[in-house]
């Protein structure tokens, strides 16, 4: 019974851990290859070209 | 598990993430250099008189700031893949499949036809100069068509029967057959010679980052994995 409880809640907290993850590498994705704040553009531009996302 | 995550995808992104920058300055930066000289009007072809393919470029490094700029954003971007790609790794190895270096270095390809071949595909890298559609209209294609490929991807390794590959067939062709926002005209003033091999450099340099990437989040993945084992 113990077991099954342990099993079941460390399942549980593996989905959330992975998924704040994935939200928050997205996140940083968008954030240095999307968005076009014209400061965030010129500093990410060189990187924006060579790591093929859409610039200008 | 969360610090597990961010400490190896911390790890492998900034590792693969700065060696990608130096691969880039090596063998894409200078094709960008070159590019801007045609973009800004300093180099014009298309005329009577032939232009050489050598002009003076500035160094590596002639740009401190700009050339900073850009190691710090490569390293941003390759964390925040290396975070996706560990967050999967955990759920896959949850569903019993073991991750290890060797495993990573695909799961590094597959990131890369995910993020940066598939989209490149009908969006080519763009040198500076080039023509192209709305940039709105082209991150939407490009976001869907990372999305679409990425489950597609997943259905590939980890999909398992008939039903999963047709349907990875079909999110990978999708995209590419609905097409990619395309210019009304043509108007770049830069040689083609320098927009193919800016795309195809683009591809080769992103190509080994990323299998890097895959490889080293293997690594400390397991290796976090048996210092959060020893300390339970």
């Amino acid at each position: 019974m113990t077991t099954k409880t342990l099993k079941a809640s460390a399942t549980g907290s593996a989905i959330l851990p992975a998924l704040f993850a994935v939200i928050l590498g997205l996140g940083i994705v968008t954030l240095a290859g999307h968005v076009q704040a014209s400061a965030l553009h010129d500093a990410a531009h060189d990187v924006r070209h060579a790591t093929g996302f859409p610039c200008h | 598990m969360f610090s597990r995550i961010l400490t190896s995808a911390l790890f492998a992104g900034a590792a693969a993430g700065l060696i990608a920058a130096l691969l880039q300055f090596v063998f894409v930066q200078p094709v960008l250099l070159h590019a801007e000289l045609y973009e800004s009007g300093e180099l014009v072809h298309f005329g009577a008189e032939a232009v050489s393919a050598r002009p003076e470029l500035p160094g590596l490094f002639a740009d401190p700031m700009r050339d900073g700029l850009s190691v710090v954003f490569t390293m941003f971007t390759y964390t925040g893949y290396a975070l996706v790609m560990v967050a999967l790794m955990s759920m896959a190895e949850k569903m019993g499949h073991a991750v290890t270096t060797r495993a990573g270095l695909l799961w590094g390809l597959a990131g890369f036809i995910t993020f940066h071949f598939a989209p490149g595909l009908s969006l080519a890298p763009e040198v500076p100069g080039v023509a192209a559609a709305d940039v709105e209209v082209r991150q939407i294609w490009w976001t869907a068509t990372v999305a679409a490929t990425g489950v597609a991807m997943w259905l590939i390794a980890f999909g398992g029967n008939a039903m999963a590959y047709g349907a990875a067939a079909l999110l990978l062709l999708a995209p590419h057959l609905i097409g990619a926002p395309e210019p009304e005209s043509f108007s770049g003033p830069v040689p083609t010679e320098l927009g193919a091999l800016f795309a195809a450099r683009a591809f080769g340099v992103g190509m080994a980052a990323w299998v890097l990437l895959g490889g080293f989040a293997g690594y400390f993945w397991q290796t976090e994995s048996k210092r959060a084992d020893a300390h339970a």
